[in-house]
Formats: structure tokens, C-alpha cells, sequence
């Protein structure tokens, strides 16, 4: 009926990310293609090796093998003992495990530990996580970041008191790109709130930093695949020591009890290789990453007046590219940038696909209309100077369309 | 091939509206306007007609986009909805929406887009005439929605499709389900989009100080009291709470007072009535059919500056509502009841 009718209903042919020819990809914060090294280390999983890891007999000898191995992996990139690593459904779960598991713990273990102290800049799976503890009779603090988006480390000190339990700041905003005081941070709840439990949700890092030695006094990190071309729905929780977490699923015993469910031995296969890989060429990758974004950023700055960027200049990692356009509406650019090929992202689109003010800028303080004139390019692994030539040629272009229509 | 911005709200019509456009061979882009729930509202980010319109995109094989227009929905529709039922009047929420949000800032949109047409999936027809295209009944009656149009002129039917006004509403759904389409069997919204649950009168309650006042009869004698006139419609029979001999209708709301007359049916007839707000997209006939309600039976009139002079007495119209015109199928133009 339809001149390009798909394969079979429901099919649509999707833009390959950077290098084809349809498409220029800036959009690796928020997901990235998969490393072929992990699609060839997953691969075996899916179908060769059927074995639940939790059984006996051979097949799953194997598959649990392989677990572990992927487990080990894991805690060596990040600084941890292998059995304080936890594989989860992602960054969120990773994140609502940490808040929720903790909290419950703590109020467990002392009834008067109701304190959570978290920052405006976080992640909304951390947001949503405090807004579930503060409806469950948690008192709940979130500090603001300065204008380059920087937590205020002097209001978050002034939050801390004996009955604190839990504290979540992230390691580098998702939106920004900027990196935040952490280790700092933990050393002040030590002093300030002993009893409580630091987390950090470190899912922008592992790409960009050696976020072991940014966390090693942090109690809980997450962390999630997608981000550094592993598969999506895989991430992990690192539990330090003897962190108390009660478990939001509960089951098997999988996981030390922390999560039960028969693994994702594929998917975590996958993981682990992307981390490995992140980690072993992250020097020289970062190096590549951070001229081509530096260069997009002059390219854009040169050419388009009234171009902003956001974030902390000292403070930002490699890979993101935050900006304020005057007097070009986020929704519209991205819009017209899809239309040429270029896929960028507003810092905060629901899930509905509809941009919101971010509450991010807000939270550092940016007035609506720039917050409702931001957008965010981010690279990746697979970003080419093809990319920032492509970007270089159509974005300056579209947004002064854009301007005089 | 024309560059076609087709508004989808995740119904049937609108999902039919873009199908047809693209097997028309036009280069189509879906959008859906998310028009109502932030943060607070539990629907935001989970509204399952934004995923319709997102699956049957994907269906059709066009891409489809996002429009927030929660806040100017808020203030350009919600907000005078509000106002007027505060000043006793009877407003109609979706002719705002088409004036402000659809054919205001989408059309405003798809023009700094570079779209030739935008697209919605109304019942009415664009009909090529001397004096330019123009606005007529849809080819069903029974959907006719030209009603809520009226206010389109030559200039913006210029940029403007509607491609189901050709088809009935059964055609429609027999070309969704004949394109496999997720809304084939979709049911039609009827009410205000905007609210949900607990009705005109829960919505209504949490945003206006209620005015309670008297209940009085076509002599002026108080027959009972009501907690608040946002409540009631010029024209209302049923829930008003008094016990008369014979059906008593409201007659007259006057916000000022909060006073609600009831009366016999007769005291609702009108000879003529007051317009603002009048657009004549076209030259009116010395005697045109008027529509005052959505799937209203039209009768003739005419008007005079803004005056509205029936050919025989109808029940009183409230004010705040839409009076559209017509020259046989053809829209003209309408107005707004006034005081």
C-alpha cells in the first residue's frame, strides 16, 4: 500500500550512527552503537551456551564462568573486590537500588537516620528516587549548583547532621558534562554525617575517567552500559564493603541477594568487554574526543552569534557540548537539525519525546526561556571528524534559517 | 510533493490523515501536541496517545516530533476556559485551541519549517472557490466539524489540508484497519481534552472560588440557592436543584450577582442576539444558515453589524459560545455570543 513499505508492520529503517551516510550522530550521552568487540562477546550467549549460571552441570558451568570473569572485569576498571560488584537492569535500577536500598537499610539498622542529601542536577531516576523517600517520611535536601554547574559543596556540608543516611551526588552531569567535587564531598560526610551512605551516580564517567580513583571513598557507584557501547538494559551498582541495602527484587538469592533474577549473562558479557575496552583506550581516546568537540565548539562559536556554552570550562569532560542558542527555541532546532541529518538532544526529553525545561539548568539557575534554547551534542567512541565536518556545515546554516523565519 | 506537517493527536482521523498524505506521494512529518500534564500531572511522559501517533508514524514510515505547548495551551486555552465560566459564561475550549495552538503557533511553526501545508485529521472539506478556497461541511454530516473552523480565512486555507473531510467516519476506520493501523478501533474523544477525572465541575471547583447565590424565577421570587455558577449553562434542565411544577430551564447567569433565572421553555426564545470577536472569511448572504452548537441543526438569520437576527425565535444561546456561518455547505465566518 505504502511506496516504502517496511519489511513487515512496525519496521522502520533507523539511521546507523556515525560514519553512514545518513546521519550525523551526536547524541552518545544519551546512547551509544554497540563496541563490535562486545557484540562478538556476547554473541556465544545468546544461543551456544543455554546454561542458567545458577545450575550445576555444565552448561552452566560456563555460563557462570563466564559471569564471573565479567565480573571480575568489571571491579578491576572500577577499583572494587569482585564480589562487591552487582549487575543490574541499568543506570536507573542501578540508581533506585542505591537510594531506596540504602535508605530502607539505614532506617533498619536506626530509626532516626531520615536524612537524604542529594543536589538539583542529578538524574531524574535519582530525583524520583528521593521523591519516593520523601513521600515515605524522609526528610529530603536538594542543593543547587552554581552557575558553571557545580554543586554548592559549602549548602550540601550545611545539610549533613547526625541523622543523614544517605547522600547522592553525581560524578559528571549528564546533561552539562560537568564533573563534580565527589571525592571532596565524601570525605565532608565522613566528618560530618558518619553514619551515612555515599553514592554517586557515575554513569557520564567511566567513559570519559578513571572513575575508580574519582570514587574510592565512595560507598555505591552506578554505572550503565549503554553509554560506552555496551548493550542497553545492562548497567551495574558497585557495593562497597559492607554497605547495607535492602534489595528492590528479591527472589533466588542472585547477586549475593541484592538482586535476584537469573542473570543477563549475555548482556553482561557485553558489558564487562565495553568497560575493558572503555578503560584500555580511554587516554587516547579522550585526547581524540576532546579535539574533535573543541573543534565543534570553535566551528560553532565563530559562526553562530548569540552561541552560548554551558558548564564549567575546567570542569567539563571530553564528550559533551552544551549550549544555549539566543532566540532559537530547543524543540524547533532539533527539529530542523533532525531534518538535515544532524541528531543532537535537548538535555531533559521525557520519554514522551516533548522538550521540558531542563531542570538541570534550572537547578543552576538559568532563566526558562535559555533553559527552553539549549541543546546538547555529544560524542562518543564512534564520532569521526566526519561528524564535526558535517555538524560544521548544517548547524550554523539551520539555526540562522531558522532566525530569520 | 509538497512538505506536509500533519498534526497527529493519536486518534483514528488524524492516523488516516497522514496515511493518506503519504500514499498521496507528499513529504510528511507527524507532530503531536502535548498540550496538558506537566511535571505535577501523573499522565506526563506516559500519555499513551502520544504513543499512538508515535506507532502509527512508524507504521506509515514518517518521522514524528514532539511539540510541548503545555505552557501556551495553559495560558492561551485553559486559562480563558477558566475565566469565562468565572464570568458566567459558556466557553468552547477546542475553537481556542484551533485558533491559538493549531492553526496559531503550529502553523507559525511549520512555516519557519519550510512546510508547504500542515494537515489535521478535522471532518470538513477545502473547497476551491473564485475568491479563494474555502471552508465546507465535510462529506459526512454526522462529523461535520467545520463548526469549530469557522474562524480559518482564505489566507490560512491557503496552507492548510484536511484530508479525511472527503470520507465518512466508516471509511476512515476501514482504511485504518485496511493499513493495520494501531487506532482503527480507536473511540472518540468527546469531552474537553483537558479534563480528566471528576468532570467539568471538579476542574472547574479547584480553579475558581465558588460564588454561591439564589436560584430565582421569571418573576424574580428565589426558589432555591447554589453553591456556584460554573455550574450552570444558559439553557440547562437537568441537576438545578429546584422543585417546580413544570421543566424549568436557566434562562439568564449573572456572574455579578451569582444569580441563576429559571424559567419556562419560552423564556429561552430569542429573536436575535449579540456577536463579537466577528470574522467574515467570505461575503455573507443577505439570509445565511447559522450553527450554534458542534452537531447543531443550523437555521437561517442574518446579521446586521453585530447583530444576529433569527427568522423565527430561538432558544437563548450563552454567551461565550460560537455562532458559525453559512452559505449552503460553504463556512463564512461566525462570531462569539456576547452578553
Amino acid at each position: 500500500m505504502f511506496p516504502n513499505q517496511p519489511p513487515y508492520p512496525g519496521q522502520v529503517p533507523f539511521p546507523t550512527p556515525s560514519g553512514a551516510d545518513d546521519g550525523v550522530y551526536l547524541d552518545h550521552a544519551a546512547s551509544t552503537p554497540m563496541r563490535p568487540e562486545a557484540i562478538a562477546a556476547m554473541t556465544p550467549f545468546l544461543a551456544a551456551y543455554p546454561g542458567n549460571p545458577s545450575g550445576g552441570h555444565r552448561a552452566s558451568r560456563a555460563t557462570k564462568t563466564a559471569l564471573e570473569e565479567s565480573r571480575e572485569t568489571v571491579a578491576a576498571v572500577a577499583g572494587c573486590r569482585p564480589d562487591e560488584v552487582v549487575f543490574t537492569g541499568g543506570g536507573s535500577e542501578s540508581d533506585n537500588l542505591a537510594l531506596k536500598g540504602a535508605a530502607g537499610a539505614a532506617r533498619a539498622r536506626r530509626a532516626d537516620l531520615d536524612g537524604v542529601v542529594t543536589t538539583g542536577i542529578e538524574h531524574k531516576a535519582v530525583l524520583a528516587a528521593a521523591a519516593r523517600l520523601e513521600r515515605e517520611g524522609f526528610r529530603v535536601a536538594r542543593v543547587p549548583a552554581d552557575a558553571g554547574g557545580i554543586v554548592d559543596v559549602e549548602a550540601l556540608v550545611h545539610c549533613l547532621d547526625e541523622r543523614t543516611a544517605v547522600v547522592s551526588v553525581m560524578l559528571v552531569n549528564n546533561e552539562t558534562g560537568v564533573r563534580q567535587p565527589v571525592a571532596e564531598i565524601a570525605r565532608l560526610v565522613r566528618a560530618r554525617a558518619p553514619g551515612a551512605v555515599v553514592h554517586t551516580d557515575a554513569v557520564q564517567a567511566p567513559q570519559w575517567l578513571d572513575f575508580a580513583s574519582a570514587t574510592a571513598d565512595v560507598d555505591l557507584i552506578a554505572i550503565s552500559g549503554h553509554k560506552f557501547g555496551g548493550p542497553k538494559g545492562v548497567g551495574a551498582l558497585i557495593v562497597r564493603g559492607d554497605t547495607a541495602l535492602v534489595p528492590l527484587i528479591e527472589g533466588g538469592g542472585h547477586e549475593q541477594g541484592r538482586r535476584a533474577g537469573t542473570q543477563n549473562v549475555a548482556g553482561i558479557v557485553a558489558f564487562a568487554t565495553a568497560l575493558r575496552i572503555t578503560h584500555e583506550g580511554r587516554a587516547t581516546e579522550t585526547a581524540r574526543i576532546v579535539a574533535l568537540r573543541d573543534e565543534l565548539e570553535r566551528g560553532l562559536i565563530a559562526q553562530v552569534p548569540g552561541f552560548h556554552v554551558n558548564g564549567a570550562p575546567d570542569a567539563r569532560v571530553a564528550g559533551l557540548l552544551h549550549c544555549t542558542v539566543d532566540d532559537v527555541e530547543a524543540e524547533m532546532l532539533l527539529l530542523a537539525l533532525d531534518q538535515q541529518g544532524v541528531m543532537a538532544a535537548s538535555g531533559s526529553a521525557c520519554s514522551s519525546g516533548a522538550v521540558d525545561p531542563s531542570h538541570v539548568l534550572l537547578a543552576m539557575g538559568m532563566l526558562r526561556a535559555c533553559a527552553l534554547s539549549s541543546v546538547r551534542f555529544s560524542f562518543g567512541y564512534a564520532s569521526t571528524q566526519a561528524d564535526v565536518d558535517a555538524a560544521l556545515a548544517i548547524v550554523p546554516e539551520v539555526i540562522a534559517k531558522l532566525r530569520a523565519a | 510533493m509538497a512538505r506536509v506537517m500533519v498534526m497527529m493527536s493519536g486518534g483514528v482521523d488524524s492516523s488516516v490523515a497522514a496515511a493518506l498524505l503519504h500514499e498521496q506521494g507528499h513529504d510528511v512529518t507527524g507532530v503531536t501536541l502535548k498540550l496538558w500534564g506537566g511535571e505535577s500531572d501523573s499522565g506526563c511522559c506516559s500519555l499513551s496517545d502520544v504513543e499512538d501517533a508515535r506507532r502509527v508514524a512508524a507504521q506509515i514510515g514518517i518521522p514524528h516530533y514532539v511539540f510541548n505547548f503545555a505552557d501556551a495551551f495553559d495560558s492561551n486555552v485553559v486559562a480563558p476556559y477558566v475565566d469565562a465560566y468565572a464570568a458566567g459564561e459558556t466557553p468552547n475550549p477546542c475553537v481556542e485551541c484551533n485558533r491559538t495552538m493549531k492553526f496559531g503557533r503550529v502553523l507559525e511553526r511549520a512555516r519557519q519549517l519550510d512546510f508547504d501545508f500542515v494537515a489535521t485529521g478535522h471532518h470538513a472539506r477545502i473547497v476551491t472557490t473564485a475568491s479563494g478556497p474555502a471552508l465546507a461541511r465535510a462529506a459526512d454530516p454526522a462529523k461535520d466539524q467545520s463548526y469549530v473552523l469557522y474562524m480559518l480565512g482564505t489566507e490560512e486555507l491557503a496552507r492548510v489540508l484536511l484530508p479525511v473531510g472527503e470520507l465518512t467516519k466508516a471509511e476512515v476506520r476501514e482504511r485504518a484497519r485496511a493499513l493495520g493501523l494501531r487506532t482503527a478501533e480507536k473511540r472518540e474523544s468527546m469531552d474537553v481534552c483537558f479534563i480528566k477525572r471528576g468532570g467539568r465541575d471538579a476542574f472547574l471547583g479547584a480553579r475558581i472560588p465558588r460564588r454561591s447565590g439564589s436560584i430565582v424565577d421569571e418573576h424574580g421570587a428565589v426558589v432555591g440557592a447554589h453553591d456556584g455558577i460554573d455550574s450552570f449553562t444558559i439553557g440547562q434542565r437537568r441537576g438545578l436543584g429546584v422543585a417546580v411544577g413544570e421543566r424549568r430551564y436557566v434562562t439568564d447567569i449573572a456572574a455579578g450577582t451569582g444569580t441563576v433565572t429559571v424559567g419556562p421553555r419560552a423564556d429561552l426564545l430569542q429573536d436575535s442576539l449579540q456577536l463579537r470577536n466577528v470574522i467574515r472569511s467570505r461575503d455573507l448572504p443577505p439570509e445565511m444558515d447559522v450553527q450554534v452548537r458542534a452537531h447543531g441543526v443550523p437555521f437561517a438569520a442574518t446579521l446586521t453589524g453585530a447583530t444576529l437576527e433569527f427568522a423565527s425565535p430561538q432558544p437563548r444561546i450563552a454567551p461565550g459560545q460560537v455562532v458559525a456561518f453559512y452559505d449552503g455547505s460553504v463556512c463564512c465566518g461566525g462570531g462569539i455570543v456576547a452578553e
